[in-house]
């Protein structure tokens, strides 16, 4: 557990930058990860005082503000609407709504953690963040960047016509996930992401599905084994992770070439 | 730091150090109803509502609940007597220890689920374990309880 000496409710995103450029201090998402270590804070900066805590619907986008739950990220209408339950699926099985009620999707995303279902399908979107000094950044570089003190101030994701999947793998339903997948396709590209490798989620780039011959999925398929690396940790080997990643994605994109109705695994 | 909240329908005022846990918080003003379990975010024992949602108050720093309203256990005396019949017809209340949490989020659940159904209700109450029923037998209660 932690300790932290101050708690201060910033009062604009300058004070909370300013106040986060000391390295003893820290940004407060949802502290669940947080408080798993022993880490001394000087001071806690808490960014509920923002209005930070939305998400807003334009005609082009979905704007969800740092602060927003996972469980509201899981249950907006419209989101689960534009990408056929992407969030949804990705977020449902995270440890139970009571933890999903205090989980921020800032504190998921901004931490990048090998682990997340979440970041897993952001990237499967158009997605970016935008950062209080860093501006606007593609969600598959943000994964790549380390880690500093700027503050993620929300996620963007762009509404297109792209069919996306997520499947993912776990011991045991709410425990960590042994391998996440998600799958998206559009009229210009299909992305695959493939996250808790145990490392963190990456996409792949290919040409789209729609109307693929079995022969390009098999393609498709072998290049997920080749060019992504998976590794070793107590919940499952290399090799295993290996299958698994086939065949989610297998599944994902019949899923998506049927038009959702290759549901029932 | 200063914290004012509401506890049951009853308003704190107090002095308390910024990484005072929630459920310490509650557990030191005689709201026992809220139990230390995992303490890693995982088991659901000291589940509280904050403005009707169900929370972790072992994940929840008190500083975070200025000006809200929680409400514990012990503020849903009525719901969870009511659930409780079932749950000790049913044999799903055995040692007992996370009863008020797994209560508190039957009650939540109710509230929130407007078609409940077997499968909603598994997901729904994913994050509260318990470790001698096997949770048939609670599972039967929540039919009972909700008719389905």
């Amino acid at each position: 557990m932690f300790t932290m000496d101050n708690f201060i409710v910033a009062q604009s995103l300058e004070e909370a930058y300013t106040l986060n450029q000391r390295r003893s201090n820290v940004v407060l998402g949802g502290i669940l990860w947080l408080k798993m270590g022993r880490k001394k804070i000087g001071t806690g900066i808490d960014l509920s005082a923002l209005g930070l805590n939305t998400i807003e619907e334009s005609e082009g986008s979905f704007s969800i503000g740092c602060m927003c739950t996972l469980r509201e990220v899981e249950l907006h209408q419209g989101l689960n609407d534009s990408f056929q339950n992407l969030f949804k699926r990705a977020i449902e099985n995270i440890v139970g709504v009571q933890f999903r009620n205090v989980a921020t999707v800032g504190g998921s995303v901004f931490s990048r953690f090998g682990f997340s279902d979440v970041l897993t399908a952001f990237l499967a979107t158009d997605s970016y963040v935008e950062l209080y000094k860093g501006g606007k950044v593609a969600m598959s570089d943000f994964v790549e960047m380390p880690r500093d003190n700027d503050i993620l101030v929300k996620i963007v994701v762009q509404k297109d016509l792209r069919n996306t999947s997520y499947r993912s793998f776990r011991i045991s339903s709410g425990d960590l996930p042994i391998l996440t997948c998600a799958v998206s396709n559009s009229e210009h590209e299909c992305g695959v992401v493939i996250g808790a490798r145990p490392t963190k989620a990456k996409l792949l780039r290919f040409q789209p599905v729609t109307n693929a011959t079995p022969e390009y999925l098999d393609k498709i398929i072998a290049s997920i084994r080749e060019e992504f690396v998976f590794g070793t940790n107590m919940r499952a080997g290399n090799e295993y992770r290996k299958h698994l990643a086939e065949v989610l994605a297998r599944r994902n994109f019949e899923e998506i070439i049927s038009g959702g109705k290759a549901h029932a695994y | 730091m200063l914290i004012r909240l509401w506890i049951n329908g009853r308003e704190f005022n107090d002095e308390i150090s910024p990484d005072t846990m929630l459920i310490d918080y509650l557990r030191d003003k005689g709201f026992m109803g809220a139990k230390r379990g995992c303490d890693t975010s995982n088991c659901g024992l000291c589940t509280v509502l904050v403005e009707g949602r169900p929370i972790l108050s072992c994940s929840c720093l008190a500083v975070r609940a200025y000006g809200l309203h929680i409400t514990t256990i012990e503020g849903l005396q009525e719901e969870a007597e009511e659930f409780g019949g079932f749950l000790a017809d049913e044999g799903g209340d055995q040692c007992g220890y996370c009863s008020p949490g797994f209560v508190v989020s039957v009650i939540a659940m109710k509230r929130e689920l407007t078609d409940p159904t077997e499968e909603k209700v598994k997901k729904y109450l994913e994050g509260n374990l318990c470790r001698c029923t096997g949770y048939q037998a609670q599972m039967r209660a929540i039919k009972r309880y909700l008719g389905i």
